[in-house]
């Protein structure tokens, strides 16, 4: 079989047994195996769950069981999520080989809708940074360019679904984590609206922020993954409390008096002319499929990332706090208590962490919490406000998913330099919004550009809608093995 | 949020308000070594344990005693991914607090308290800063004197440690056991203001603090397992003065009697210092119970920036005023109420020990029962305070204690004989105090029978009758207890004092 196909047309063949959940697995084990060693998606590939998990998922349907809307499908899931009796490391040394004793909700999610998990993909360390350079265990690179880095955090994720090694996976976003890498490796990245996914089991970066979300090949596809992760759950007290929204059958309905605003300070400074000039095309797209389209201000987005990268990090050095070398995770043995955490937590982060752990411990003191994280949170009701007023006029807006298309990898060494890659993106979390980055077009150089649809918060069905309208107008993309440029 | 720039004019408490010391009939003066004279003004915050099944943020056991590490969860463990759940009982006790002393409850929001330490789990703990669930209480002493509660707040626990080798600090120590059992069990910590001025306050204050708790099902109260524990803030100043000075938290301080001593101790400590020009110094101190001293634990220089930030994984716990009202109105009568209602009844004060002890003990209902079934007050008081006075308050249906307290006023029974039909009437409630007192041939001697058993004795002990006979009030006085208990083995106990004391002192004037 080809590894190409769709997740809603594998599960549609598996359900109707034309095709084993054990054959798949083993065609997506296949590739795995061929491409692995050149992308390093994955920190590990649970092959052999993978395939008990299908054989289970083929006795049940030979049986006239039940079977959930995902079943057969494989999927790849970000290392920070927790897996019971998987390794769950967040691509960082200090948990390095630790063995959850239960599962993520959403990972419950996952083998509820009977979806078979190959394995835990690679991100930046505790999901903190923009290119997967940061994680302990070696970069993961760009299906469409493998010179490249494939965006982050959650790149592990997006490239593997890039190189057909899963049709879906399962990413986290912060700041862009997942829309940013979707760009970049030309997949739909979904962040989901605060609250729609339990984050029960998802190792904290940012709490006020973090949300998990499906990346996927086609919008359809995401939608499908949504619907089965999202809905309330009482062990994530900010959970939204409703049942998880109807997606898929929404959205072929279509853009017609869809009302689009292109967030004009998108538009401008710092973002690549070749990925404006993708999302004008994109926004021509829609009101040609009957949506209107209008340029917005929404003033307080160009303030989005200071404000982001102060109470993100400030929440970071709270969360963090936990890996001391006490209950789990590394240790490095010293003379004392105080000095074994010291120790450990010197020798388990990398770099990025304990710069944002300083920056967030910084923000919070004392003499300077109501310059910094204080003033932040402002900043971060300004934006609320912004978007509502935006919202009061417009259905969805538009603007790029990211400033660049997928730089090098080890071509950016200063961290600011770095942070701009969340420019387009950190606004949506601040506001807790959604979003999903579409592929659409690509640069001069080729490689793919994602354009971003916003919507408030619970809009998700309009915001598929939109999407799906535009990956039906996207430029045809070069065929071919993406892996093989 | 406070800054290091704040300089607020108008000494205010955690909440912005004004800090105010009220007078007292009962203030604590210290004598500093030169003879100058120091005030007390104190202030308490008691941490309470709650009595909820689970934990405050997990469904974990909140059990006490259990084996280590054994009432613990991925989230008590702070296992990384885990997240916070409110416990709504925990949320519910807070609340009955708040309505017990007449506090304002209001919308609340969890702050997270950041510091490392090895029994705490996350490294940081979940707790009420700014915004507490309760506000603005007060509490009325037994003696009349009103302490205010600034606040009541919802917080974690943190596990426990125990320090092996060293001076059994984490400082020095070879290697530290932690047990996560008590990590996560859930807190109210009730901040009184600076209104406690004596010792003897402290100590009142705590136990009627203890008392509401206790009655209202809020938490067992028990200090010596630690579901009670007190810090005393403490400051003197000049006798008579308007002045706040610098104050000094006392910790380990875990029983009454320990928080009145660490109180005197550190009040005089103080005033000492203040006499000889030196400075207190704002810190934590740590009572010694053994040397009877406080010593200094960490100064406010050394004390951790805790960074307090709203925690994320929480939304804000507003409850709904009909929710409140609804729990105002499912109190209990509190404490001072019935010790009223008890003292109305006896015509004892408010205070006596008997009256205290009865409703202390929750035995209040039963003496009121047998009050209203028609029992003289004073002896039901007796019976209760002193002859049921078990573990937990033996249990006696009003109408038979009624029935015993009617047999003894009307001589039946005489009070030795009472008190053991009683403890029969206990161990069998079915049986009738008439029923018991036949069985064991308690039936009352009548006069006459008394009179040949007197006159039986003073025959066979003429030299002591003589004595007695002649001597002066105190002589006589003395020989009554040497009859009286020559009767009462004559007669098996049978016999009423009161009535042979009278009989020998009739025979003897005759």
């Amino acid at each position: 079989m080809s590894t190409a196909e769709s997740a809603i047309d594998i599960a549609a063949a598996i359900r109707a047994g034309g095709r084993s959940a054990v054959e798949v697995t083993e065609a997506h084990l296949a590739r795995i195996t061929e491409h692995e060693p050149t992308i390093h998606a994955f920190n590990e590939v649970t092959a052999e769950s993978a395939l008990a998990a299908a054989a289970e998922i083929d006795r049940a349907i030979a049986a006239g069981e039940p079977v959930g809307p995902l079943a057969g499908v494989p999927i790849a899931v970000k290392d920070n999520l927790c897996t019971k009796g998987i390794a769950t490391t967040c691509s960082s040394k200090m948990l390095e080989g630790w063995i959850p004793p239960y599962d993520a909700t959403v990972v419950q999610r996952l083998a509820a809708a009977g979806a078979i998990t190959v394995g835990k993909t690679n991100l930046d360390e505790f999901a903190m940074g923009s290119s997967t350079e940061t994680s302990a265990f070696g970069v993961t690179r760009n299906p469409v360019d493998h010179t490249r880095v494939p965006g982050g955090s959650s790149g592990g994720s997006a490239a593997a679904v890039a190189a057909q090694f899963a049709p879906l996976a399962l990413g986290t976003d912060t700041g862009g984590s997942i829309r940013q890498p979707a760009a970049f490796c030309g997949v739909v990245g979904v962040k989901p609206t605060y609250g729609l996914v339990s984050r029960y089991g998802l190792i904290a970066y940012a709490s006020s922020l973090d949300q998990v979300g499906p990346l996927a090949n086609t919008v359809a596809d995401a939608a499908l993954l949504l619907e089965a992760i999202a809905g309330h759950d009482a062990a994530d007290a900010t959970s939204i409390p409703q049942e998880a929204p109807r997606l898929v059958e929404h959205l072929d309905d279509g853009v017609a008096g869809l009302r689009v605003g292109i967030i004009t300070e998108l538009m401008g400074d710092g973002i690549d002319p070749d990925i404006i000039a993708q999302v004008r095309a994109a926004a021509e797209a829609l009101a040609a499929a009957g949506a209107t389209v209008e340029e917005v201000s929404v003033p307080a987005v160009s303030h989005g990332l200071s404000a982001y990268y102060l109470i993100g990090p400030a929440e970071a050095s709270s969360n963090l706090a936990r890996f001391d070398g006490v209950r789990f995770g590394l240790r490095v043995d010293a003379p004392t208590t105080n000095e074994m955490m010291v120790a450990t937590r010197t020798a388990g982060f990398g770099d990025e962490v304990k710069r944002r752990i300083m920056l967030g411990t910084y923000a919070l003191s004392a003499g300077y919490y109501d310059a910094f994280y204080g003033k932040a949170q402002k900043v971060r009701t300004l934006i609320c406000r912004d978007f509502a007023t935006a919202y009061e006029r417009f259905d969805v807006l538009l603007s790029p998913t990211t400033p660049t298309t997928a730089f090098e990898i080890g071509s950016i060494a200063d961290p600011l330099t770095m942070y701009l890659n969340d420019t387009c993106t950190t606004a949506t979390n601040m506001a807790g919004d959604c979003a999903i980055s579409v592929p659409f077009g690509t640069d001069a150089a080729g490689l793919p550009i994602g354009v971003q649809v916003l919507a408030p918060a619970l809009g998700e069905a309009t915001m598929f809608r939109a999407a799906v309208a535009l990956e039906a107008a996207a430029p045809a993309l070069a065929q071919g093995e993406p892996d093989h440029r | 949020m406070t800054t290091a720039t704040d300089s607020p004019r108008v000494p205010t408490d955690s909440l912005g308000n004004p800090i105010t010391v009220p007078d007292s009939d009962d203030i604590l003066v210290v004598e500093a070594s030169d003879g100058s004279r120091w005030e007390l003004v104190c202030g308490l915050e008691v941490h309470a344990e709650l009595a909820t099944v689970t934990k405050m943020f997990s469904g974990a056991p909140n059990n006490f005693g259990d084996d280590p590490n054994t009432n613990v969860d991925p989230v008590t463990l702070g296992l990384p991914g885990t997240l916070p759940v409110v416990n709504q009982r925990a949320v519910e006790l807070a609340i009955r607090f708040g309505c017990a002393v007449g506090a304002e409850v209001r919308r609340s929001v969890f702050s997270r308290k950041n510091y490392f330490y090895p029994d705490m789990p996350k490294n940081f703990q979940i707790s009420q800063f700014d915004l507490p669930i309760v506000v603005a209480g007060e509490l009325e002493l037994p003696d009349g004197h009103v302490v205010g509660i600034e606040r009541a707040h919802l917080e974690e626990d943190t596990g426990k440690s125990t320090h092996v080798g060293g001076a059994g600090r984490i400082t020095g120590a070879v290697h530290s056991l932690v047990d996560h059992n008590r990590a996560g069990v859930p807190l109210l910590e009730i901040v009184s203001r600076p209104h406690v001025r004596s010792a003897e306050q402290a100590r009142q204050y705590v136990a009627e603090l203890r008392a509401i708790l206790v009655a209202c099902g809020i938490s067992d109260g028990k200090m010596e397992e630690g579901s009670m524990r007190v810090d005393a803030n403490i400051s003197v100043r000049p006798e008579g003065s308007d002045d706040l000075n610098s104050r000094c938290e006392i910790k380990n301080v875990n029983s009454l009697r320990s928080l009145g001593r660490a109180i005197e101790y550190e009040a005089k400590r103080q005033a000492d210092l203040h006499a000889t020009g030196g400075k207190v110094v704002q810190e934590t101190r740590h009572w010694d119970e053994t040397d009877g001293r406080t010593h200094t634990m960490r100064s406010k220089e050394d004390a951790d920036d805790y960074r307090y930030f709203p925690e994320p994984d929480l939304v804000p716990v507003d409850p709904d005023p009909a929710w409140v009202a609804e729990i105002a109105a499912s109190l209990p009568m509190l404490p001072a109420a019935r010790r009223a209602r008890l003292a109305d009844l006896t015509g004892e004060p408010g205070t006596a020990e008997a009256v205290v002890a009865i409703v202390d003990r929750g035995q209040d209902d039963q003496a009121v029962g047998a009050i209203q079934a028609g029992a003289e007050p004073r002896r039901v008081l007796v019976h209760i305070a002193q002859n049921l006075a078990g573990e937990g308050g033996a249990e006696l249906p009003a109408d038979r204690l009624a029935e015993l307290v009617a047999m003894e006023v009307s001589g039946d029974l005489t009070a030795t004989q009472a008190k053991q039909v009683l403890a029969e009437l206990v161990a069998d409630p079915s049986l009738t105090a008439a029923a018991v007192a036949k069985a064991k041939g308690f039936e009352a001697m009548d006069t006459g029978a008394l009179e040949v058993a007197i006159d039986e004795i003073i025959a066979a002990n003429p030299t002591e009758w003589e004595q007695f006979r002649t001597g002066d009030p105190k002589v006589r006085g003395k020989l009554t207890g040497f009859f009286v208990g020559k009767v009462m083995k004559a007669t098996k106990g049978q016999a009423d004092g009161k009535a042979a004391t009278a009989l020998l002192n009739q025979k003897a004037t005759a």
